[in-house]
């Protein structure tokens, strides 16, 4: 359907947009938290929440179909980093195995205006796209695991999303699907 | 262009919404006189017309009111028992009022649980394997079309059995579930879908293809 791919692009906003807000999200949990590492699980758990709503944006808006590989759901959710954060990550650093990878982000418009103090170096300000391929993968029942390896915001040269897979959700995968 | 219901069934196979779009209501009104040449019974809560067919009366109408007095189940809503009132040879003429039957929250609910079972077993009774589910289900009415998301939520829409591209209208409801359900903050997944938006914009794609068919939305 042309129509709603169109439909979707007229919703874009100002990447600045999506930083400040974020930003501020950040800094008030930090704020109300205090200890950077509760902040990094809240941050997941908020990803987790938003990842499963997300899914079904994504599944209803790009039509695509159950994937049978990581290579597979790895290009998938490239496809998705494009349509919701407008930044295209490389994927890279395959595991022998295959079943690990991670997503290399030069620019991350999270992080475009933002500096972390010294005392919130534990800070993983990012978490919550970890989060949300977490929760977005658990809906298509794919059990993996996600984690921030590189932060440019501690001072390297690209952000680096890992992401593992553990298992395949069998119990979980409704009737008439497998 | 006849679309007749929407419902959606959640993963665990819960009726999570439900909206008829386009039953039109048969309703007949007529005086009888003494004896009362129809054969009624009492049935699942209901009066129904068991045998008799005339005058737009079909066999399987309910009864809903005598003399503009509404009935509930047996009963007259001024406490009197309908077999008892029609029976009386001094309450003829008598003016009933007939209509199909509607259903009722609690068994559309009902009858969306058996569905998702019967989803279930067709994939299972399959030849082939890894077959989906029911895709269409058809009868001489109507056709239930059915699509299953890759999360495991249904979209289902009861349409008339000549209406082509329903597969389209399908996918548009999914997208409209996942803006107007999912992104409102303050609805929580598996739950039956109370949301305005929701119901606004679906009724509003609903509308257009009616009137100017799937290749208008």
């Amino acid at each position: 359907m042309a129509r709603s791919s169109s439909r979707f692009d007229t919703k874009k906003v100002n990447s600045e947009l999506v930083t400040l807000t974020y930003g501020s999200l950040v800094a008030q949990m930090v704020k109300d938290v205090e200890n950077p590492d509760d902040v990094n699980k809240q941050l997941d758990r908020l990803g987790y929440n938003m990842g499963i709503r997300l899914v079904e944006d994504f599944l209803a808006k790009t039509g695509s179909g159950r994937c049978l590989d990581l290579k597979d759901t790895a290009d998938k959710i490239q496809t998705a980093f494009r349509m919701y954060l407008g930044v295209q990550p490389n994927v890279a650093n395959w595991s022998p195995a295959g079943d690990e990878f991670s997503f290399i982000i030069d620019s991350n418009p999270l992080t475009d205006l933002v500096e972390l103090p010294e005392d919130l170096k534990g800070l993983r300000y990012c978490n919550i796209i970890c989060g949300a391929i977490r929760g977005a993968l658990e809906m298509v029942q794919l059990d993996i695991q996600s984690w921030i390896v590189q932060d440019q915001l501690k001072g390297d040269a690209n952000t680096e999303i890992r992401v593992k897979f553990i298992r395949k959700l069998e119990d979980a995968i409704p009737a008439g699907e497998e | 262009m006849v679309i007749y219901g929407v419902y959606i069934v959640s993963k665990s196979g819960g009726l999570i919404f439900n909206y008829d779009h386009n039953s039109p209501k048969i309703e007949t009104e007529k005086t009888f006189s003494y004896p009362l040449d129809i054969k009624l019974q009492y049935e699942n809560k209901k009066v129904i017309v068991e045998f008799g067919q005339r005058d737009g009366i079909h066999v399987g109408h309910v009864l809903y009111a005598i003399n503009g007095i509404p009935v509930v189940g047996r009963q007259m809503d001024d406490g009197r028992d309908v077999f008892e009132v029609l029976d009386n040879k001094d309450n003829y003429p008598i003016n009933i009022k007939f209509g199909r039957p509607k259903m009722t929250t609690n068994e559309k609910i009902f009858l969306a649980s058996m569905f998702y079972p019967l989803f279930a077993i067709a994939s299972q009774l399959s030849p082939e394997p890894k077959s989906s589910g029911i895709e269409v289900l058809e009868a001489d009415t109507f056709k239930l079309h059915c699509f299953q998301t890759l999360t495991g939520v249904k979209m289902m829409v009861v349409a008339d059995p000549n209406q082509v591209g329903i597969d389209i209208l399908l996918k548009r409801i999914y997208e409209i579930y996942a803006d107007f359900a999912l992104k409102n903050p303050f609805y929580s997944l598996e739950m039956p879908i109370r949301c305005e938006l929701f119901d606004v914009n679906l009724k509003t794609v609903l509308e257009q293809v009616e009137k100017s068919g799937i290749s208008a939305m």
